[in-house]
């Protein structure tokens, strides 16, 4: 493997506390750092969900690097509790002021005590130095900090379940609440950016975007008869789950992303077990119009091969969704490191799959040509950044998850549950059968 | 003042001023306000810009991959020839790199990344945390430029030295060394230098054309279509033309001082912009070729006559409308508001990221009454300005555009990333066809501002 990274498959690690923070009600994610650091995060992400991301920033410069950015983080809190009327603030650390030491817990109680005479937001800090980790790291452990520092007592038994997604798209989390909802279960979901980043046209410009995980339902967590919590690489992980049931008893199911039948199956079971009722007629249809479809169409897929990267949970799912559809993932990589993805991706595969696909952790791009080049795969999945790719080999993209920067509509890509493994596989067999098509000299009208 | 004050910082209010109310004075060049969101990026983001174009160069930024990342295929500006400049290269620093030092793994990335790729040159661009832990970026770049016989330059910009100006220096500082070190044999003495452009969407290459076609060669493309060998002989030309004076201002001050190269500020935007650069071009080479001139009017009058039939007919639409624009350098803000008024159409707000007090007190002299002129901005009050102009368009960049739309106004991005190209005078077509195209269109009715304008009595 290279020293430097090229084309990298990762973003760094505020970004992902970014928005996990945007998923709060009446949060306004802050970086602790230089300027630039909010300004490119709020450009990355606006291009892919075409929504406000305002993210504020101590805008840091020289003189504090030196001195300590203390003053300018108060004085950043400040502005963003009043100006924005945040009530909640979410602070995540920066490269630079990680480096430079500022003990940003410390300078946080001392803001508590010098404005105690104010109504102050509730702060919630979570260290991310983009030298450590990715953007998943980011989020997760900024989700982990919500749980612990915001959900600090014990409240009486609600009946409701947590859940805490990962990094899914608002059509998903809307998805998943409906589910859960199927079940006759109140779900909190953790964090909830289905409408802070799907947002309807407005008479006037919301400082802080409505929707979000309201505080209370944060704060009566501990109260919650089960908590469920996606991703199979966060296994042996501090995470938010396990913060809530080793403090608080609540029972935690931990499932992988529910992309593809299977995934979507452990899931139902889960809401089976603690609903206490049976999956609803409603989805047991759904299950099955998926199974029809899959029969449908599963000539113009089957033997396919496909190189599957991007985020490491993801990765997981979509492995499993294909091998339940007949194309084989072939490589599949992660800028990620120590994931046990490979671990991860047999177990999610289970025995559908019949030849083990190369598995590569901490790849950046290069690396994932490198070794496509002797895979010749059939088709790419992940987000936009493999475009280039595509092109250049001359195969489909199945463009999923974050970030969709050459697309339209990212934030409303259905990926979870039964009806997203409809739709990733509508959209897979139609962009096969588009490539047939234009690369056909008949111009067939039936395929 | 308004109903926009809520939305207005106290540390910010003397960098909001109204033509027309008093005296103008506006504040700039000051530090981002902590919390405010402002819409400014950092020192690293200006250098990456202004060299991010020179497309065999490779472009190594030396730090966590956060940077990289955020920079990988950013700007539409077009190669006719390699394209190094589109992939992202980065140390990738790790904990370790941040305990130990970097400069082992920058040498070896250089090492690796060299002979792969065999640029022309090699740009290392610093970061924050390099400016922090002390890696001596000179010396490696030095070193490794010895073992591999192509320049390796440092670019120092450590994001939290100032804002993008600091980071436009940084680049010109960067680029400088380059200057002089290339042979001028061949290079007429009717020659320019085109600084200050991107080639966004192949806007440098409309330009060009335009010299083609009046006999004056273009040495290097500053750096748009950019090349380390055309920069190294750039100092041959007989003349600096320099757009977006904040961005390249300093290398044209740098050529000047050095190889006496003399300097023009022109702007390729608008149709009077566009016309006088060209004719500032033609006076300054009249002694040379004293035809330049009437082939220069000769051009510009084709040019109108293609134009202007059809800008009318887009103006009969957008006659009386309102527009706002906010970009990173004034320069843009001039030649917007002038190609505005060609299309019937006002503009209420203006402002840019790094304007200086020079350049606000100038486009307040050539805006009307109560027009919104601001320095630094922010979404709160951006909107606030917005809505209470209820403009029809808004000029911006990517991260505006959001605050458009959400509001329910039209919007063209006018930024790095645009496709449509639109300088030249075949810019100022696009530009009049973007413009109609968003706020013609018909989702306007449904959106809540026109709503609730239509239920009123």
């Amino acid at each position: 493997m290279s020293v430097a990274t090229t084309n990298a498959c990762k973003l760094c690690t505020p970004l992902g506390a970014t928005l996990a923070f945007r998923g709060i009600e009446s949060a306004v994610p802050f970086l602790h750092g230089s300027q630039g650091c909010a300004t490119y995060m709020r450009r990355y992400i606006i291009s892919h969900f075409r929504e406000p991301m305002d993210i504020a920033s101590s805008s840091l410069g020289e003189k504090h690097a030196i001195h300590g950015g203390g003053p300018n983080l108060k004085k950043g809190l400040l502005n963003a509790m009043q100006k924005y009327g945040a009530k909640v603030l979410g602070v995540a650390t920066t490269c630079l002021t990680e480096t430079i030491g500022d003990d940003v817990a410390r300078l946080l109680t001392e803001f508590r005590r010098e404005f105690a005479d104010l109504p102050l937001a509730e702060l919630v800090h979570v260290s991310t130095p983009s030298y450590n980790g990715t953007h998943m790291d980011g989020f997760h452990d900024a989700v982990r900090a919500v749980a612990e520092q915001l959900c600090t007592g014990r409240v009486p038994a609600h009946g409701g379940v947590n859940l805490m997604p990962g990094f899914v798209s608002p059509a998903d989390i809307r998805h998943l609440r409906s589910l859960c909802r199927a079940f006759g279960l109140t779900p909190l979901i953790l964090p909830d950016i289905s409408e802070t980043l799907d947002g309807p046209a407005l008479l006037d410009y919301a400082p802080i975007p409505s929707g979000g995980t309201p505080l209370t339902g944060i704060r009566a967590m501990s109260g919650a008869s089960a908590s469920l919590e996606f991703g199979r690489c966060l296994a042996g992980r501090d995470t938010a789950g396990t913060s809530l049931r080793d403090r608080f008893n609540v029972p935690l199911h931990s499932l992988g992303l529910p992309l593809g039948i299977r995934e979507t199956d452990a899931l139902v079971r889960a809401l089976e077990e603690i609903s206490g009722r049976p999956a609803p007629d409603k989805l047991q249809q759904e299950r099955g119009r998926l199974v029809d479809a899959l029969v449908d169409g599963h000539k113009y897929v089957s033997g396919l091969k496909a190189v599957v990267y991007g985020e490491e949970d993801l990765v997981v799912g979509l492995c499993a969704w294909l091998s339940e559809i007949g194309v084989r993932p072939v490589l599949a990589a992660t800028g990620a490191r120590n994931r046990h993805l490979e671990d991860r991706v047999l177990e999610a595969c289970g025995d559908l799959l019949r030849e083990k696909p190369l598995v590569r952790e901490g790849a950046d791009f290069q690396d994932i040509a490198e070794e496509a080049k002797a895979l010749s795969p059939d088709l790419l999945v992940g987000h936009s950044k493999g475009y280039r790719y595509a092109r250049e080999w001359n195969v489909p993209l199945l463009r999923v998850g974050f970030p969709l920067h050459d697309r339209f509509g990212g934030q409303r890509l259905l990926h979870v549950g039964y009806r997203g493994a409809q739709s990733l596989f509508d959209s897979l067999v139609n962009l096969v059968l588009d490539k047939r098509q234009s690369d056909s000299s008949v111009g067939y009208g039936y395929l | 003042m308004s109903e926009s004050a809520p939305a207005i910082f106290e540390e910010r209010k003397d960098q909001i001023a109204r033509v027309g109310e008093g005296s103008f004075a506006l504040a700039c060049n000051r530090d981002s306000l902590a919390g405010a969101v402002s819409q400014r990026a950092c020192v690293f983001c200006g250098s990456r810009v202004v060299l991010y174009p020179i497309a065999d160069a490779l472009h190594l930024v030396h730090g966590p991959i956060g940077c990289a990342a955020y920079t990988w295929d950013i700007r539409g500006a077009l190669s006719s020839g390699p394209e190094l400049h589109r992939l992202s290269f980065s140390t990738d620093l790790q904990e370790l790199d941040v305990i130990f030092g970097g400069e082992k793994k920058l040498a070896r990335s250089l090492d690796e990344l060299i002979p792969l790729h065999r640029p022309k040159a090699a740009f290392v661009y610093s970061t924050c945390i390099v400016g922090l832990i002390g890696d001596d970026l000179a010396a490696v770049c030095k070193a490794a430029a010895e073992r591999h016989g192509i320049p390796v330059i440092p670019v120092q910009s450590e994001g939290f030295k100032g804002n993008k100006r600091e980071g436009y220096a940084a680049a010109c500082k960067a680029m400088a060394t380059l200057v002089g070190t290339g042979d001028t044999g061949g290079i007429p003495r009717l020659s320019v230098n085109i600084l200050g452009d991107f080639n966004l969407a192949g806007e440098t290459w409309i330009i060009k054309d335009y010299f083609d076609r009046l006999g004056v060669a273009v040495v290097a493309g500053v750096t748009g279509d950019g090349r380390v060998d055309d920069l190294r002989r750039a100092h041959g030309a007989g003349l600096n033309l320099v757009q977006c004076s904040g961005a390249t201002m300093d290398l044209a001050k740098i050529m000047q001082e050095k190889y006496g190269t003399p300097v023009i500020k022109v702007s390729w935007i608008g149709i009077e912009d566009v016309a006088e650069s060209l004719y500032a071009v033609a006076e300054h080479f009249k002694h040379l070729d004293p035809a330049l001139p009437a082939r220069t009017a000769a051009l510009v009058r084709d040019e109108l006559a293609a134009l202007m039939p059809r800008l009318k007919e887009l103006r009969r639409d957008l006659e009386g409308r309102k527009a706002a624009v906010y970009v990173g350098g004034a320069f843009k803000a001039f030649s917007l508001i002038k190609a505005f008024r060609h299309l019937g159409m006002q503009v209420a707000i203006v402002g840019s990221q790094t304007g200086t007090e020079e350049d606000y007190r100038e486009l307040a002299a050539i805006c009307d009454p109560g027009t919104i002129v601001v320095d630094d901005a922010n979404p709160l009050e951006l909107s606030a300005f917005l809505k209470e102009k209820d403009v029809d368009v808004f000029v911006g960049g990517v991260k505006e555009r959001p605050i458009a739309h959400k509001l329910g106004v039209g919007f063209c991005d006018h930024n790095h990333e645009r496709k449509i190209a639109l300088e030249g005078f075949v810019g100022m077509l696009n530009f009049a066809k973007e413009i109609h195209a968003s706020v013609m269109s018909p989702v306007w009715r449904f959106v809540p501002r026109r709503e609730k304008k239509e239920v009123r009595p």
